[in-house]
């Protein structure tokens, strides 16, 4: 796709990211009207590269994915957000084709994702995939270099992973970082319209994820598109235009990261009370998650001072307060509660 | 990518060539009484041996590994079929094999003195790699329906006891009376009848050794087949 640029692609305010995953088809509609004039669209980017609609996935009796539905269009840089076992693979996986899903649609630029054509114009970097240790990483990428109909030069590929200087080592002798490294060169070797990069980061250390950072960016600039998981809401925002937030196998959020980050309770406050709280005491107050028991008052919330200076005007008699950041799974559960409440 | 691996390939090429050492070597230049060579008959014996070896081993302990590792699950995501991938892993076998039979030959002609016509050894070569089917399919059977702890030692307790009551370590008159009366019901044993045939012993009609051979293969197949679907309904369902 020589010639290609890529939409600057800021927030959009109106862009309701309290609306459920059905209006992603109009988030790309919306998308293309942008795109429009900045763009010369590849003759292909008329189906979208990812199609789930209504996707749903069961493992035995564990349902992993409970109805999915989500488009995702050429050049668009989409985190999938979620704590462990929220259904992020399940997701990559059946966009691949590496499952089948139970019920509903999938489609890869428009074809089952089992098709080669489909797959040509992927590549894939797996969290638990592995490769053997005899090759070099050179050799290795120079091999899956074949499998693609208009590949890379293998050097390219290696120095974008930032392997240079272990391109003759065997695999083998890889450190986990240097691992993911090349796993990374594998996945863009191909050349691929798309990258999907399950957990990505995952054992790589500062420097090799400033790396990844800088490469997946290019490939962004280079007008690719990119999907990946993580369980880290500051790399989603880092590197993500777009985050979707999956929890139990459902789609919770799915908006820019600026609204998203605006939606997530990112504070974590809990405090000992002394004596009895009035009932009215933590009333209208802008907080997610409320636990009251044990005598400690816990919740999330985006505006802890706020929150905090409206309980002292109260005269709440606060202890041993502490305020922290959220981790994700309790940013993910104030999603979920408000999510309840509306 | 074999060569690397040298516990790999130091077995399939140097025990075959240490085994006609100590089992062929001293009776290389006797002749049987039907006028065939005993060196030319014990070489062909390893030679079959090596080939099977290459098979079991290679793809029992090979494609356990890989699954262990989870390489398959990369490779299920490129646009390369899974058939092709069998193929070439299949190609490269049948190639590896070829050699370890030549430097087996090389050795027993220079060091053992055996003499045969060149066509002989080259049929010999032949019939070993398209006999070698029934093994290839126990190598994935072993290689789908095991792990990688434990099919080496599963291709090891199935591969060493099959060869040696097939009379590939030693001729199978020379076994004792039960096992002589399992071994033609043994792959290896109608395996070894290729190779000898070969260079001239009097064998079971080819076409019955074909005939078991074959009917191993399908046999295999099924298990693999079997342990194959289940692994898939697992991965990649």
């Amino acid at each position: 796709m020589p010639g290609r640029t890529r939409a600057s692609r800021l927030p959009r305010s109106d862009v309701d990211p309290f609306r459920e995953t059905q209006h992603a088809p109009a988030r790309g509609v919306a998308n293309e009207g942008r795109m429009g004039s900045a763009v010369s669209l590849s003759p292909n980017s008329a189906s979208p590269v990812v199609e789930l609609s209504s996707a749903t996935k069961r493992y035995g009796r564990v349902e992993a994915l409970r109805g999915v539905s989500l488009t995702i269009r050429t050049g668009e840089i989409v985190a999938m957000l979620g704590p462990n076992g929220a259904g992020k693979t399940t997701s990559i996986s059946l966009m691949l084709g590496l499952r089948q899903p139970t019920g509903g649609l999938v489609r890869l630029f428009g074809l089952p994702p089992t098709d080669r054509r489909a797959r040509s114009r992927a590549g894939v970097m797996l969290q638990e995939s592995g490769t053997t240790g005899v090759l070099t990483v050179r050799e290795l990428v120079e091999l899956f270099s074949t499998y693609y109909p208009s590949p890379l030069p293998p050097g390219q590929a290696i120095a974008m992973a930032g392997l240079d200087d272990k391109a003759d080592a065997r695999v083998a002798t890889l450190s986990g970082g240097q691992r993911q490294r090349l796993y990374f060169a594998l996945a863009i070797c191909g050349n691929p319209e798309v990258l999907f990069l399950d957990e990505p980061t995952v054992g790589m250390d500062v420097e090799a994820r400033r790396a990844f950072v800088a490469s997946t960016q290019a490939l962004a600039t280079a007008g690719k598109t990119i999907v990946f998981t993580t369980h880290y809401l500051k790399e989603a925002e880092e590197l993500a235009r777009r985050i979707i937030v999956v929890d139990h196998g459902l789609v919770i959020a799915d908006a820019a990261p600026r609204e998203l980050m605006a939606r997530v309770a990112a504070k974590r406050v809990s405090f000992a009370v002394s004596g009895s709280l009035p009932a009215e005491a933590l009333s209208g107050l802008a907080v997610a998650a409320l636990d009251v028991g044990n005598g400690r008052v816990r919740f999330l919330t985006n505006e802890p001072e706020v929150v905090l200076r409206t309980l002292f005007e109260r005269r709440v008699p606060l202890e041993d307060l502490e305020v922290a950041g959220a981790d994700l799974e309790e940013a993910v559960l104030s999603l979920t509660r408000r999510g309840d409440q509306a | 990518m074999r060569w690397r691996i040298p516990a790999f390939s130091l077995t399939s090429l140097a025990l075959p060539v240490l085994f006609f050492t100590f089992f062929g070597l001293p009776f290389a230049r006797q002749t049987l009484p039907n006028g065939v060579s005993l060196g030319a008959f014990l070489l062909a014996s390893f030679a079959a041996y090596a080939v099977g070896s290459v098979m079991v081993y290679g793809f029992g302990i090979g494609v356990a590994t890989e699954r262990g590792m989870k390489v398959d699950l990369l490779m299920r995501a490129t646009p390369v079929p899974s058939a092709i991938v069998i193929l070439a892993k299949v190609l490269n076998a049948l190639v590896f094999a070829g050699i370890s039979v030549v430097v087996l030959i090389v050795y027993g002609v220079v060091v053992g003195g055996v003499r045969q016509d060149l066509t002989v050894w080259i049929a010999m070569i032949v019939r070993l790699l398209a006999g070698s089917m029934p093994f290839i399919a126990l190598g994935f059977a072993i290689g789908y329906g095991s792990g990688p702890n434990v099919a080496p030692a599963l291709a090891n307790l199935i591969y060493l006891p099959l060869a040696f009551a097939s009379g590939l370590f030693m001729p199978v008159s020379q076994l004792p009376g039960f096992v002589q009366r399992i071994a033609p019901y043994l792959p290896a044993y109608h395996f070894g009848q290729l190779a000898w045939g070969a260079v001239g012993a009097r064998t079971e009609p080819i076409l019955t050794s074909l005939a078991w051979l074959g009917g191993y293969t399908v046999l295999f197949l099924l298990i693999t087949a079997r342990a194959y679907r289940r692994e898939q309904s697992l991965k990649f369902s």
